[in-house]
């Protein structure tokens, strides 16, 4: 087994089994870490990948912006040290089989189709994904779309989050 | 076996029903955001590894990966305000404890 692929195997476990410990730990800060180790375990394969912008992306926002906002929410939420109530056993039942069902179908429909696989080209650079960005004919309308959506969720936070004073 | 695009692609699966395990099992919002984001990463991982296998030198997928990503960061942020402000009012962010708008 080359270096590679014992490197691709261990973040694919890294990533399947944190997240597995994250969606079944009782303690919701524990339940926050594993998910945690389960983002940087996907940043790991998409350095693997060669895919290192988006690597770099995911490690910022996700590892260093929405796991630090969900731990923070949790410690504004939550009394430490409290434990989340047990699942009830038929919820836990017929969640699993479901999930499990649909495992199923997509690894079957998945195999059974047969992509054509072209070969792996190389990865775009930072360079082509910001002139790509910035190109009127190519993606300059999404990339406006989401940084005014982003500027309106962030006012929307802002407002929502806001302490109502005290109406005289 | 060299990994390839059918071991990214079950990954993938494992992780979004992880994600909806999560969702159905848990009754903690902070928890059922989190499943959210289990799948949302299973998801760009599908792109990514479509792009790269499937459509080598495109940039569809990448871009893809890096809307979703910045569209995940919105949600989560105004979700969060969202149970913060449910939790003032309520003293719990228990989904079966917001009922007001049921009836």
């Amino acid at each position: 087994m080359s270096g590679s692929t014992f490197m691709f195997y261990l973040l694919g476990l890294l990533t399947v089994f944190s997240a597995l410990l994250s969606v079944t730990s009782r303690n919701i800060f524990r339940s926050a870490i594993y998910l945690l180790f389960s983002l940087i375990g996907i940043a790991g394969l998409y350095f693997w990948l060669d895919y290192q912008f988006i690597a770099a992306v995911q490690i910022v926002v996700y590892v260093g912006g929405i796991a630090v906002l969900i731990i923070f929410s949790i410690f504004l939420t939550q009394q430490s040290g409290e434990k989340l109530p047990p699942v009830p056993g038929g919820r836990v039942f017929f969640s699993a089989l479901a999930a499990a069902a649909g495992v199923a179908l997509v690894m079957s429909t998945m195999i059974r189709y047969g992509f054509a696989i072209t070969g792996s080209g190389n990865a775009p650079t930072a360079a082509q994904i910001g002139e790509e960005m910035l190109d009127i004919n190519g993606y300059a309308l999404p990339f406006e779309l989401v940084s005014m959506l982003l500027l309106a969720a962030m006012i929307g936070c802002i407002v929502i989050a806001l302490k109502k004073t005290e109406t005289k | 076996m060299e990994p390839g695009l059918y071991h990214l692609l079950a990954i993938g699966a494992v992780l979004f029903f992880t994600g909806i395990y999560g969702f159905f099992t848990r009754r903690n919002m902070i928890s059922m955001l989190m499943s959210v984001e289990l799948m949302l990463n299973s998801v760009n991982i599908n792109f990514i590894a479509f792009n790269k296998y499937l459509w080598p030198g495109t940039l569809g997928g990448t871009f893809f990966t890096v809307f979703v990503i910045a569209i995940a960061a919105a949600e989560a942020a105004v979700a969060l305000a969202i149970i913060i402000n449910l939790y003032r009012s309520h003293q719990s962010i228990n989904v079966e404890v917001a009922e007001e708008m049921k009836y």
